[in-house]
């Protein structure tokens, strides 16, 4: 901007009519970049205005036209279908559309939470593998890179759901590999813990665990930074966390709830579902290919000076790669990770295919039930636009946090 | 990909300007055919053949239409359509007319702004088990895990009727009819639920049909039929006319075998449905021989049905003319 208007009072004197020469700014001529760059900004942005309301406007006149019903009032209406999975909320087919709507959202947070977590240790243990001496380990992690981001991501789906619906047994003939553990076609049923009041206290006592070992770790690191005297405090603070809350698990009541064949199918216990672990499979595979080579890459751009020096220190590779290298590698490898976990909440639409209840499909349903599906278009879009830029706002945040201090991201 | 076909339709809706005001009839005989909705393949209503031509009942409707305003049959392209994309593709324009096993109900008729013209085929809700299973009614199905199709109303019924005999199911939702068939056959689900012409036809059209048993329960009403935009009289008119001539011709025993000779008949009526008296081309604003085009080059309701459904093991049942103990029944032509 200070460049341009340099340039605005420069010619000015040259004007051939230039009586009021003396405040030649305030003129507003055409010549003027200045005027003209906010000309076209203006008239630019009246275009866009203008789509939109010709777009908006046209679409109701043609809606009221064929008298196709339009606005929100039907998230209200009683839904009348079912839904195969709720992730743990209740659900019926009297509930509401809105219900109905809200049920899918958590099945799209269930599958990307889980999923991402998941594509996360995947896609680092694969990264470093490719990274590593071992001949073999090395070439297999790369094969794994190259074949599965290669294959797309709904051919993958079909694949796993093929796998899982037809080579598995009935429910009658379910395969049982450990007790209490089925494999059907119906999914994955696995016992789980009875819930009693009392159990409350083993959340208490993984709480105190934690905090025992928090103090252990800054004791240790305290001492060594005073003595150079090293200290296990990772893994026993790990076998304090766990370690106290399965002793007090012993004390309360701990019934299991186990899945148990009856009529049609399992009752009893908790159960995968063959959409969401083939989902979830598909996802986690899928994506953690792409985390590799970012993980891969973040390392790689570590300078081996860093290694090297490590080394010198007397760290072996296992700490170097902890305490030196991962930390700066992290600055490389956050910003395309947030772009890889935006992508996997997305890829999850695809869950429509192979018939996992996610917020797509379920919207799908609703506007096909309804006939309104512009505002079914829309609210998928509003909620994948918000899911997406909170978790944009959440790795920025987390960008900042592990950039070098005083640098500018 | 198919929620990109259905942003596309929404987006198509929004972008959709004064085409449809100049009246269905004339953009379709400026463009030279008719745009017709059909399934993406069920056998005996609309499903393409070896060589790639549609074959069905409902294709049938789609050529009358055709034979109707242009005097040939041939002048249709069809657009497959899932059941969830039906709607958008008929409410945006991208079809002219929807004949698709679609179930007449009140909802569709007023807040989804379509019209139904009339039935071409009374249907019914039914379940099909494997017979493995050992289920012989519907009341046994508790606890079962069913698949069905996203956005029908075989999807509402299946939900209504569990609710009101105080069973629960888990329902498996696919929308692709191929993939949700592959589900059931599979194992995945206990039971494969739609209208009992869709489980005759799957089940005709798979390996081993007799070890699936369609259960004796048709828990609804599901009159299918061809439907057309709100607000397009004209249009509406030579559709449903267009049927009704089918199902009037087989009361009347005209077929496309002996329709040539009926010039030489006495009987008012069928010289009044051929064109040869009366003006009814005209007041519909199609060609006065478009009832005659319609049965010389399709056929009649009954031909159709021999032709199409027959042989899957399909029965005229409810389907049959009302002269005959059915319900088919048309409107007189006059």
């Amino acid at each position: 901007m200070d460049e341009g208007r340099h340039h605005v009072r420069a010619p000015a004197p040259l004007r051939p009519a230039a009586p009021d020469s003396q405040k030649p700014r305030t003129r507003w001529s055409f010549n003027d970049p200045h005027v003209r760059a906010l000309f076209y900004q203006a008239a630019l942005l009246a275009a866009v205005a203008f789509v939109a309301w010709y777009f908006v406007s046209n679409t109701l006149r043609n809606l009221d036209e064929r008298k196709i019903a339009t606005g929100f009032a039907f998230l209200a209406r009683e839904a009348g279908f079912e839904i195969g999975e709720t992730s743990g909320f209740s659900y019926g087919a009297a509930d509401t559309y809105l219900r109905a709507l809200g049920i899918g959202l958590a099945n799209t947070f269930r599958i990307a939470a889980v999923g991402v977590v998941l594509a996360t240790i995947l896609g680092t243990v694969l990264g470093l593998a490719r990274l590593s001496r071992n001949w073999l380990i090395a070439r297999l992690a790369a094969v794994y890179v190259e074949v599965m981001r290669n294959i797309p991501l709904l051919v993958q789906l079909f694949f796993w759901y093929t796998i899982i619906s037809e080579n598995l047994p009935g429910p009658k003939d379910a395969l049982n590999p450990l007790p209490g553990l089925f494999l059907s076609n119906r999914g994955i049923a696995f016992p789980v813990l009875h819930y009693d009041p009392a159990q409350l206290w083993v959340l208490a006592a993984l709480l105190v665990g934690a905090v025992i070992a928090w103090l252990l770790v800054s004791w240790a690191m305290r001492r060594q930074a005073a003595t150079g005297e090293q200290f296990p405090a990772l893994s026993v603070g790990l076998g304090t966390t766990l370690g106290l809350p399965l002793l007090v698990l012993l004390a309360v009541p701990h019934e299991i709830d186990r899945p148990e064949l009856s009529g049609f199918n399992f009752i009893g216990g908790a159960a995968m579902t063959p959409e969401f672990a083939a989902l979830l499979f598909g996802l986690v595979v899928y994506t953690a290919a792409f985390i590799a080579e970012i993980v891969r890459a973040g390392v790689l751009a570590v300078d081996r000076g860093q290694f090297e020096a490590a080394h010198a220190l007397g760290l072996t590779r296992s700490r170097a790669m902890r305490l030196v290298i991962l930390p700066q590698a992290l600055r490389v490898i956050v910003p395309p990770m947030t772009s890889q976990y935006l992508n996997l909440t997305k890829n999850s639409s695809l869950a429509v295919a192979i018939g996992y209840p996610d917020l797509v499909s379920i919207a799908n349903t609703t506007l096909n039930q309804t006939g309104q599906a512009i505002e079914g278009i829309a609210i998928i879009m509003l909620v994948y636009l918000s899911i997406s830029l909170s978790i944009s706002a959440f790795m920025n945040w987390y960008n900042r946090r592990v950039a070098l201090k005083g640098a500018r991201a | 990909m198919k929620r990109m076909i259905r942003l596309t339709l929404g987006i198509a809706l929004l972008g959709a300007g004064a085409v449809h005001a100049q009246g269905t009839l004339d953009a379709v005989q400026k463009k030279g055919f008719v745009q017709c909705g059909v399934n993406v393949g069920l056998a005996g209503f609309s499903q393409p053949d070896s060589r790639g031509a549609w074959k069905g009942l409902d294709v049938d409707v789609c050529r009358a239409i055709a034979a109707a305003v242009f005097g040939d049959a041939n002048k249709v392209r069809y657009t497959p359509t899932t059941a969830v994309q039906r709607f958008p593709a008929l409410q945006s324009g991208e079809v002219d007319v929807l004949v698709r096993n679609t179930t007449w109900t009140v909802t569709r008729d007023t807040s989804l702004g379509l019209n139904f013209v009339g039935v071409n085929y009374y249907d019914g809700q039914g379940f099909m088990v494997p017979k493995k299973l050992n289920v012989k009614s519907a009341k046994q199905l508790n606890g079962a895990t069913v698949c069905v199709q996203p956005g029908t109303t075989t999807e509402l019924n299946l939900s209504d009727y569990f609710r009101a005999n105080r069973m629960t199911f888990k329902p498996v939702v696919i929308e692709k009819l191929e993939e949700v068939l592959n589900a059931y056959y599979s194992g995945r689900c206990d039971v494969f639920t739609t209208d009992v012409s869709g489980l005759v036809s799957t089940r005709g059209s798979r390996p081993n049909p007799a070890d699936h048993l369609i259960l004796p329960e048709v828990i609804s009403k599901e009159p299918l039929g061809p439907a057309v935009r709100h607000g397009d009289d004209r249009w509406f008119d030579i559709v449903k006319w267009s049927l009704y001539a089918m199902i009037e011709a087989e009361e009347m025993g005209l077929t496309s075998k002996n329709i040539d000779q009926a010039g030489a008949s006495k009987d008012p009526a069928v010289q009044r449905f051929i064109g040869a008296t009366g003006d009814f081309g005209k007041m519909l604003g199609v060609d006065n021989k478009w009832a005659f085009n319609i049965i010389k080059q399709v056929g009649n309701y009954g031909e159709s049905f021999e032709a199409n459904l027959k042989p899957l093991g399909f029965d005229r049942g409810i389907n049959e003319l009302w002269t005959k103990g059915g319900i088919m029944y048309a409107p007189p032509l006059r």
